[in-house]
C-alpha cells in the first residue's frame, strides 16, 4: 500500500469565535481527497506550529477575522521555519484588507481567500504548491 | 523530492529525540514508502517498552476528551509518581467516496500544546474497517522506539465489532456514556468483550446508574470464562485468562469506572486501573502472551498481503480479469473461481 495524501492543518488563531468559514474550507478539502486536521478555535501561533510539526502537514490554512493577521501570520511563518518546516505552505481565509494582501504574499503566503472564493481555486493552489516541493 | 534526511539518518534522529524526524518518519511509514520501511526495520529492535493503551467506544462518548485528560494526568501525576512521556494516536475515518478525511480529535486535546513530553498524531483509516488504520501498528512502533512510555491509541467512533484495537493494545479501555442503548446492547457480542477497563463517561448525566448496572450485569455473566477471539477464522485464546487460572491467580475482572472527562473527574482512578491491568499482565505472564499474539496478528497480515500480491503476479496477464468476468456472468461461483485461479497459477492456496 503506497499512498501519498496531502495533509492540511486548518486553524483559527487569535480571539474571534466565528469558524463557519474554516469548517467550509475543511469540508471542501476533505471532498478533494485531502486529510484535514482541524484544530478548533483560539489557537496561539505556538499551538499551530506545534500541531503542524506533529502532524507533518503539507499546508496550513489560517482563518482570521479579527484583523490581527499582520501580527499572527508572520509569527506562524517564523515558528514553522524555526521548526524546520519551511516547506509547509501557508494560506489565509477570512477578512484581509486589500492593502495587506501584497505584504502577506511577500512573506510567503501562497494565497488569500476571502468570502465568496470558489473552493476549486484554493484546492488547485494547494495541490500545485505542494506538488512543486515534492516531499 | 527534497531529501531532508539520509535514510539511515532518519531512524537515528528519531532515537535521538528529533521531533521533526519523528513526524516525517510517521508519514513515510503511514505512506508505506521505501524509506519508511527501512526506518521501521532500524527502529524495531528499540520497540517493546511502551504500554499500549487502546481507547474505544461509540462516537460522542467522549474518547478524545478522556485521552486529553489521561495525557494531562500522565504528565502531571499527583504524589510521588514521576511524569511519563505520552504519545497519542487518534484515528478518524476516511471518506469511502473521496478518500479525504477530517481529523478532529485535536480539538479536545489542545491543553497539551507546548509540552515536549506529549506527541499527538492524527491518522485517517484509509479504508480499514476495524476501527484503526492498517498502518496504526507500525506508527505505534515508531513512537515506542522514540521512547514514549505510554501510547494512547484512540479508535474511530466504534460500534459493535470494531475490535482490532484489542489485537494492538496491551490494555483496552471501552468508553460508554449514559443513554446509549438498553441492556440488550450490553449483552451483544463484540466491543464490550474486549474491555480490560470499562468507563462510563459523562457520569454527571442522568441515567448513569442504569448504564452502569447494565454493564455490570453483562460483565458478571461474561467472566471469569476464558476469552477467545476469532482471528482469521481460527479461535485464539486471549492472553492472560487461562494462564492466570493455572497459576492460581485471580483472573482479571474489568473494573467499571465513572468519569466526567470535561471536569477531570475520575481520571486518577482510571490511570490507576490502567496501571493495575499492566501489573496484572506482568505478573500473570499475560504480557508476553499479548506481545506474541500482537506480533503474530501483524505477521499474518503482512504475509497475507505479500502472498496475495505474489499470487496475482504469478498469473498470466488477464487471467484474473477473465475469471472475475466468469463470476460476473454467474458461470463460476466465488469458490469455483478460487479453484480455477489455483489451477491457472500452479500455486496452491
Amino acid at each position: 500500500m503506497n499512498y501519498r495524501k496531502i495533509r492540511v492543518l486548518i486553524a483559527k488563531p487569535g480571539l474571534d469565535g466565528h469558524d463557519r468559514g474554516a469548517k467550509v474550507v475543511a469540508r471542501a478539502l476533505r471532498d478533494a481527497g485531502m486529510e484535514v486536521i482541524y484544530t478548533g478555535l483560539r489557537q496561539t501561533p505556538e499551538m499551530i506550529a506545534e500541531a503542524a510539526l506533529q502532524e507533518d502537514v503539507d499546508a496550513v490554512g489560517l482563518s482570521i477575522l479579527s484583523g490581527a493577521h499582520m501580527a499572527l501570520v508572520p509569527r506562524v511563518l517564523e515558528l514553522l521555519k524555526a521548526n524546520g518546516q519551511e516547506r509547509v505552505k501557508v494560506f489565509l481565509g477570512g477578512i484581509v484588507p486589500d492593502e495587506d494582501v501584497s505584504p502577506l504574499l511577500g512573506m510567503g503566503v501562497i494565497g488569500i481567500y476571502g468570502p465568496g472564493t470558489l473552493s476549486d481555486s484554493y484546492i488547485n493552489d494547494i495541490r500545485n504548491a505542494v506538488k512543486s516541493t515534492g516531499a | 523530492m527534497a531529501v531532508e534526511f539520509g535514510e539511515t539518518d532518519l531512524a537515528q534522529r528519531v532515537l535521538a529525540g528529533d521531533r521533526l524526524a519523528l513526524a516525517r518518519t510517521l508519514s513515510k511509514v503511514e505512506n508505506g514508502t521505501v524509506e519508511g520501511k527501512s526506518a521501521l526495520n532500524a527502529l524495531f529492535p528499540h520497540t517493546g517498552k511502551a504500554h499500549l493503551v487502546g481507547i474505544t467506544g461509540a462516537p460522542g462518548t467522549g474518547k478524545s476528551s478522556l485521552v486529553n485528560q489521561l495525557a494531562l494526568n500522565y504528565r502531571h501525576p499527583s504524589g510521588e509518581i514521576s511524569p511519563r512521556r505520552v504519545a497519542v494516536v487518534a484515528v478518524d475515518p476516511t471518506s469511502p467516496f473521496t478518500g479525504g478525511a477530517i481529523l478532529g480529535d485535536r480539538i479536545r486535546m489542545r491543553d497539551r500544546a507546548g509540552d515536549q513530553g506529549v506527541f499527538i498524531r492524527s491518522m485517517a483509516t484509509r479504508g480499514s474497517l476495524g476501527g484503526i488504520a492498517s498502518a496504526t501498528a507500525a506508527v505505534v512502533q515508531v513512537l515506542d522506539a522514540a521512547g514514549f512510555e505510554v501510547i494512547l491509541v484512540e479508535t474511530v467512533g466504534a460500534g459493535q465489532s470494531e475490535v482490532d484495537i484489542a489485537r494492538l493494545a496491551h490494555t483496552t479501555v471501552v468508553v460508554e456514556a449514559p443513554g446509549f442503548g438498553d441492556d440488550i446492547q450490553a449483552i451483544k457480542a463484540g466491543i464490550l468483550e474486549i474491555a480490560d477497563v470499562l468507563v462510563v463517561n459523562k457520569a454527571d448525566l442522568p441515567g448513569v446508574e442504569n448504564t452502569e448496572r447494565a454493564l455490570r450485569g453483562s460483565l458478571d455473566l461474561a467472566h471469569p470464562a476464558p476469552r477467545r477471539v476469532m482471528h482469521h477464522g481460527q479461535v485464539e485464546t486471549l492472553a492472560g485468562q487461562e494462564e492466570a487460572s493455572t497459576q492460581a491467580l485471580t483472573p482479571w475482572a474489568p473494573p467499571i469506572l465513572r468519569t466526567v472527562a470535561t471536569e477531570g473527574q475520575g481520571i486518577a482512578e482510571l490511570v490507576e486501573a490502567i496501571a493495575s491491568h499492566r501489573a496484572h499482565l506482568r505478573i500473570s505472564g499475560g504480557w508476553e502472551q499479548k506481545e506474541r499474539w500482537r506480533l503474530q496478528a501483524e505477521l499474518d497480515m503482512l504475509v497475507t498481503s505479500s502472498l496475495v500480491s505474489r499470487f496475482r503476479l504469478s498469473l498470466a496477464p488477464g487471467a484474473y480479469d477473465r475469471v472475475l468476468g466468469k463470476m460476473l456472468e454467474r458461470q463460476l461461483s466465488p469458490l469455483q473461481a478460487v479453484e480455477e485461479l489455483e489451477s491457472l497459477s500452479g500455486m496452491s492456496l
